[in-house]
This record gives C-alpha cells, structure tokens and sequence, in this order.
C-alpha cells in the first residue's frame, strides 16, 4: 500500500519535470493545429495572439450579429460572418498583422507571427 | 415629470434616461426654442391635432434576424406596417433610417420591399452597416441609390423643410466609430450654402450623429464638420437610429433623437457587456419596438416628436 503510494507519487514528480523541460523548450514541436479566435461579445478573444509562421488561425463568430475581420491594408478580408460562421487565414510570414471589425471598428486585434525554426522570436 | 422640462434648462442625462423609461409607453415630445417639454402620453397628444407636415421615421428592421431576442423580425416589422396604415394622421412619407435587413441578401431586401410597401407611402431610406454587406453596395444602391450621390446620401424639400440622407456606415476606420467622410461633408456644406437660416432642417442618418456611447461606437467620427455647417440654422432635428433604443439629446437649436427597432432592442449604454441583441420577456417585445412620428408646425419652428411602441 505504502509502496503505491509512493509509485504515484514519484509519477506525478515526472510529469512536473516534463512540463517544466516543455516549458523551458518553446521551440518544443507542440504547435496548435488549429489555433481558434473567437468573436464574443463584440470583441476579438484573445485580442492579441501570437502563432508560428505558417499557422492556420480561425476565427468563429459566436455573436447574435455579424462581424468581419479585416485588415486596413485589405489583407485579412472576410465576408460578414453570421453567428456560427468561421473565417481562416494562413500567416506566412512574421510580423504583426492588425485587425478590426469592418461593421464595428471599436473591435479590434491582432496576430503576432514569429519565424516557424529556431527557438527565439521573430526579429 | 412634465415639470422637469418646464425649467427652460435643456434636459439633463438623468432626465433624458428618466424620459427614456417612460417613452416605452408613448411620449409626446414639442419642441419650442430648442427646448424640449414632454406633452403626456399619446391619447392626450392626440387632441393637440398636429397639422403641417407629419413623416414617419422607421428604423432597424433588420429583416433575416431570427435570433432568440426575435425570432420573427419580419413578423415584427409587419406590426409596424399595420400601425403606420392605421395612424389617424397619414404622413406625408416614410424616413427608413438603415439596417434595413440583417445581412443585405437579396432575398432579405425583397422581403422588406414587399412588407413597407404596403404603407403605400413615399420612404426614403439611409442605409445601415447591415446593408452594405455586399462588395461595393452593388444591392442597397440598385433598389434605392437612384439620384444619390456617393454611397447614397442625398437631400429633399417638403412642405419648406429641407431633408437630408447621410451615410455613415461605410468605409469604417480600424478604432474609429461612424464616417462621413470628407467627400459628403464637402458635398453637405455645398448643399445647405445659400439656404435661408430660417429654413427648418431634419438631417436623417443610421448612426448616431452625437456621442451616444463611443466605447460601443455609438457616435459618428466627423459629425461635429457636419454640425459645424448646420449651427447656422434655427431648426435643426436629427434622427438616426443603430442602437435600438429611445435616446434623446438637444444642443443649442439642434435636438438629436433615436428612433427604436421594429426588430429587436439592445441594451442602454454600458448596461450589459457588449450591445448586442437583448432578450426581453416575449411580453414586453412589442413594448420596446415601435415607430417614429414626426409633426412639423409651419410658422412655429417646431417639432414634435412622437415615440410609439408596438404595444403598451
């Protein structure tokens, strides 16, 4: 009894160990997939994210209203999202890519893109 | 109540969100010297007669919504109709001051022409934001820009009262708030040039002209340019609508004013987290949608506005 206790114990000291290397490793290949922006409350959530090159991030309107997400330079140009409706764009190149609601342009965000190698950020 | 606006002070905020409780139930508003006095509930108005020119303002119906807050929008703006046919007074025309379907779909559009239609009466619209959904406005301008200008603002006399139709939903700045845009503005103040300072003046807009709320972008960026050139005249009303609520405000021989929806409410300003659609008890629906009656009395440089719900 006392022995599995103890097994458990050391288990859990492990994996602490693994998620602090993890953490001690960002170029560690654990990417989101599919990283997703929501669009609630008539705000971008998170308003500021930030992703490799590369990276395919979505957004989903969650509102009872439509909203866009576009850029001033015409970049990012969705269509009005209805409530439900997604929008994705692939960032290739690393930068920061602001953003705004078209319809409501007190609604805004960003996307910071790093480079995709290497463990430090974009310069 | 009617003695708050007896002191000859203009209305104070506290006094404007008072009124805006008590407009659910139909208020009277007269507007003399820029002062506004409420005249009681609208059975009493009613034996004041109202002659000159009567319009009607109507505003929001968003018609496609059919979300929780109002499932049938279309049924809704129906009700308008109906009371708009029944008004004892038949105005002149119709003002629609924008969004008038929810996400410009041609369907939408044809569906909200079938239904105002049926007021057989003139209306002359503004769009909103969710009208110009669509690359280059290509449907709101081919069924209601003919002799507009730019992205469909344009001017009208009746009854010597000069009308005019802004657009300030396109062309929106990332964290800016409504937009004029200095190609209108040149055109506006080349349109009132000449025009006598006696000249009774109702500019009709979807957002708001004033700063309701700038945190929700309840307010138009350029419209002081656009005050600017109206402070001249003596008589100057402005209806807009976009944030689906009474709200009104006089400045000086301005007096702004927001019309409800015949679609669904949005909350007071920053009385929820964000404006988006309210859900009401379905009893109370009707009670916070309506329509705007207009009366202007030749000879007194005043206006009375009329705020009516679909139901008391």
């Amino acid at each position: 009894m006392t022995k599995i206790v103890g097994n458990i114990w050391v288990a859990t000291a492990l994996a602490a160990a693994v998620l602090a290397a993890a953490a001690t490793f960002p170029a560690a290949p654990v990417q989101a997939a599919k990283p997703e922006a929501k669009i609630h409350n008539f705000a971008f959530a998170p308003q500021r994210t930030t992703v490799k090159a590369g990276t395919t991030v979505t957004w989903i309107n969650e509102d009872d209203i439509p909203h866009t997400v576009t850029s001033s330079n015409k970049l990012l140009k969705s269509k009005a999202l209805d409530t439900r409706d997604k929008f994705s764009f692939t960032f290739t190149t690393p930068g920061t890519y602001d953003y705004f609601c078209s319809l409501h342009p007190h609604m805004m965000g960003a996307v910071v893109v790093e480079a995709a190698s290497g463990s430090s950020a974009a310069q | 109540m009617t003695s708050d606006h007896d002191d000859g002070h203009g209305v104070s905020r506290r006094k404007v969100l008072e009124c805006m409780t008590w407009a659910g139930t139909g208020v009277l508003w007269t507007i003399a010297g820029g002062v506004p006095s409420s005249m009681g509930i609208i059975g009493e108005a009613r034996a004041a007669e109202p002659s000159g020119l009567t319009f009607l303002q109507i505003s929001d119906s968003h018609v496609g919504f059919d979300k929780p807050a109002n499932p049938n929008a279309i049924g809704t703006l129906e009700e308008a109709v109906n009371k708009i046919k029944a008004l004892p007074v038949k105005p002149s025309f119709v003002i629609h001051t924008g969004d008038i379907t929810h996400l410009s779909k041609p369907s939408e559009f044809d569906d909200a022409d079938r239904i105002i239609s049926q007021t057989r009466l003139d209306v002359h619209y503004v769009p909103g934001e969710h009208d110009v959904l669509d690359e280059n406005v290509k449907l709101y301008r081919d069924r209601y820009g003919r002799g507009t200008k730019g992205a469909g603002w344009y001017s009208f006399d009746a009854n010597g009262v000069h009308f005019i139709g802004l657009v300030n939903v396109v062309d929106l700045k990332a964290g800016g708030l409504g937009n004029l845009g200095n190609e209108q503005l040149e055109w506006l103040e080349g349109d009132l040039k000449g025009r006598p300072a006696s000249t009774p003046i109702v500019v009709f807009a979807h957002i708001p002209l004033w700063s309701v709320y700038p945190a929700w972008g309840w307010g138009t960026e350029d419209a002081a340019r656009a005050l600017d050139y109206l402070k001249r005249f003596g008589s100057v009303t402005v209806l807009n609508g976009h944030i689906h609520q009474i709200m009104q405000k006089v400045e000086g021989n301005v007096t702004f004013h927001t019309a409800m929806s015949t679609a669904f409410p949005q909350p007071a300003p920053g009385a929820a987290p964000s404006p988006g659609p309210m859900k009401v008890a379905d009893d109370k629906l009707r009670s916070v949608l309506g329509i705007t009656d207009v009366t202007f009395r030749r000879g007194q440089q005043r206006l009375a506005i009329i705020d009516q719900p679909l139901q008391r």
